[in-house]
């Protein structure tokens, strides 16, 4: 708490800085960052303040590729409600969560995106009540009978509006059910309005377009397989020429001992790369055959995001079917935060890779698979076990020119672990990055570990039209760096996931700093890393 | 669905502005599609905008960052194959600004 008090020593413009001044977007709203607050304090409430611009609405045919209807069905209102009935006797955790909030307030400015907009509805409470009152209308007694007085509310379109909005003004980050007395996740009621939205027609294009194209082609991106075989060969020629080492990138080897399972973003932008580079070197130095695959280029799960089982099963399935088809004997996922919630905690149930599913398939992976190892591992396990075990060699002065902090993203901090020991996951990172850099800084308690801030754009909100709330919703994250960078001249933020790395790129000059100070552990991890250079 | 119109003639765009059908692009709808985004095309500019168009045929996708540094670097020397280069030119970003007034379609996923 300490630290949470002290004063900013000189905060900077709020305004972007003009050499990195972002062109201004096609959106109607002007995009500021709030001015850094030397207090942290629980913000003015501005009543309304986003509601503008709503997310873009995805078209009937993104819909109806998912199969769900195009657009908004005849008879939507108790199409909904029927929904929600189904999903609170489907989910246990759903009815009580609807049912156990005493409205303490715990919960209203722990927030990043009510911290950055003031708006009273992003309180994670109001967010939950836009369903909770609908669900008292329908589903409990008094709301039966005297709506007014227990703030039951009919399915109206207005309703229906206000969640389109809300619910995709939600990362899904569950900050706000650390806090909660009663732990209520938020995220599980985010993920249940969209189901029933989904039901009922309505869906949010950037999600839906993407999950389409894991479908189509793969991967969020749409990257072919040709167009992701000619990225790796061009990556394979750079770190040959960097490094005088032949670090290979294989794709759809099979026999391979590991398949890496990443996200699309690794192959496509910067900073993500630099961290794929790093994966291939830390297999390379260690000797360890892997390979990606084209079928599985893509680790990211959206299905997650819109809280459907069996959109996430399909994806999910993708990896099976190519461990199966590759005969690999390792699963290890890349830097993405949600994969790693997907991974760690849903795959077992949903493709049974990790243990207890019992179909021919399942078992034949069950054999196939190396129980010496978890599975699946993700790359900074790998990665610190070789290290433990004396395999890998660094330079860490190679890192000098960065002193380093470390972002716990929402997914891994609060809805998985790494290693054998609770904590891990808060662990393990640290310790890769203090085995490869000599500097390293560590943000305000309030903000890391499981009480770490969301970036910003995670829970499928990583999406222009919606670039005002992910500037505003990034202020608290801005505010703890801006506290280590001019107290301790921090110039780098690493981090495991590749919407923190896109959304922290976008954001970061809206508060004047650089967006290269955001990358990789396993970019740090290739800085350093010191290679056989026979080839 | 919106539209702009070019010359007489109107195109269809997505919500945000980018080319619904990528065959109807030319150099006139890069030339209006530039300047809603407030750039101003240069020489630069077409290099970038060129190679964009000449992978996105080849692959049908627009290149990594990477991938397209390396080429700029290669051509117009090493000073200009950085990811700042690019943005200097293509300021919200040389994949969505660029590939928005090349006439591809936007880059989707965590990027």
């Amino acid at each position: 708490m300490a630290d949470e008090n002290t004063p900013v020593a000189v905060a900077p413009a709020p305004t972007p800085a003009a050499a990195n001044a972002p062109a201004k977007p096609t959106v109607k709203v002007k995009i500021e960052a709030p001015a850094f607050r030397e207090y942290p304090t629980i913000p003015a409430l501005r009543a309304d303040a986003m509601i503008d611009p709503d997310p873009y609405a995805a078209t009937a045919a993104h819909n109806e590729a998912m199969g769900f209807p195009g657009t908004l069905v005849d008879g939507w209102e108790q199409k909904a409600v029927a929904k929600m009935g189904e999903l609170l006797g489907k989910y246990r955790s759903l009815k009580v969560y609807m049912d156990a909030c005493v409205h303490c307030g715990a919960c209203t400015d722990k927030c990043h995106y009510f911290i950055g907009t003031g708006n009273p509805k992003n309180m994670p409470v109001a967010r939950q009540d836009l369903m909770r009152s609908v669900y008292r209308r329908y589903y409990t007694l008094p709301g039966k009978l005297f709506p007014k007085l227990v703030g039951a509310r009919d399915m109206t379109k207005d309703v229906l509006d206000d969640w389109f909005r809300y619910y995709n003004q939600c990362s899904e980050c569950r900050r706000c059910s650390v806090f909660c007395p009663y732990g209520i996740d938020t995220a599980e009621v985010t993920m249940a309005a969209k189901e029933i939205m989904h039901s009922i027609g309505v869906g949010h294009k950037y999600v839906n377009e993407i999950i389409g194209k894991v479908h189509k082609i793969g991967n969020n991106l749409g990257l072919p397989g040709p167009a992701l075989e000619n990225t790796l060969e061009g990556l394979e020629e750079d770190v040959l020429e960097d490094t005088g080492a032949a670090v290979k990138y294989p794709l759809d080897v099979k026999g391979a001992e590991v398949l890496l399972v990443t996200p699309s973003a690794d192959f496509f932008a910067e900073p993500h790369v630099d961290s794929l580079i790093g994966y291939g070197k830390v297999f390379h130095a260690a000797g360890i055959s892997w390979t990606l695959s084209s079928k599985a280029s893509e680790a990211g799960n959206f299905g997650m995001f819109i809280g459907n089982y069996e959109q996430m099963q399909k994806i999910a399935m993708r990896v099976r079917e190519a461990a199966l088809e590759l005969g690999v004997k390792r699963i290890v996922v890349g830097e993405c935060g949600h994969a790693w919630r997907v991974a760690y905690a849903f795959w077992n149930t949903l493709t049974g890779i990790g243990a207890g599913a019992n179909d021919p398939f399942a078992i034949q992976l069950q054999k196939q698979l190396d129980p010496n190892y978890k599975q699946p591992s993700h790359i900074c396990e790998v990665t610190w076990d070789l290290i433990q075990a004396g395999r890998l060699k660094f330079n860490k002065e190679a890192n000098d020119h960065r002193i380093v902090t470390f972002h716990d993203s929402c997914n891994v901090a609060r809805g998985s672990r790494m290693g054998d020991y609770a904590g891990g996951q808060f662990e393990i990172p640290r310790n890769i990055i203090k085995a490869v850099a000599n500097h390293y800084v560590e943000m305000s308690p309030d903000t890391t570990h499981e009480r770490t801030f969301c970036c910003g754009g995670g829970g499928g909100l990583l999406t222009d039209e919606l670039l005002d709330l992910r500037v505003k919703g990034a202020l608290p994250r801005m505010e703890a760096l801006n506290r280590i960078v001019q107290h301790d001249g921090v110039n780098f933020m690493a981090t495991i996931c590749a919407i923190c790395k896109a959304q922290f790129t976008k954001v970061l000059p809206y508060y004047g700093f650089k967006m290269s100070m955001v990358g990789g552990v396993h970019q740090l991890v290739s800085t350093a890393i010191v290679l056989d250079n026979e080839q | 669905m919106s539209s702009i119109e070019v010359n007489g003639k109107s195109y269809e765009t997505d919500e945000e502005g980018y080319l619904v059908n990528l065959a109807e692009w030319n150099e006139e709808v890069g030339n209006y599609l530039a300047q809603t985004e407030s750039v101003e095309l240069t020489d630069s500019h077409w290099e970038v905008i060129n190679f964009l168009r000449d992978y996105y045929n080849e692959f049908q996708i627009a290149p990594a960052v990477r991938v397209l540094t390396k080429a700029i670097g290669k051509k117009l020397g090493p000073e200009k194959g950085t990811s700042q280069y690019l943005y200097d030119l293509f300021p919200y970003g040389p994949a969505k600004q660029a590939c928005k007034i090349a006439g591809l379609p936007k880059p989707t996923g965590c990027v």
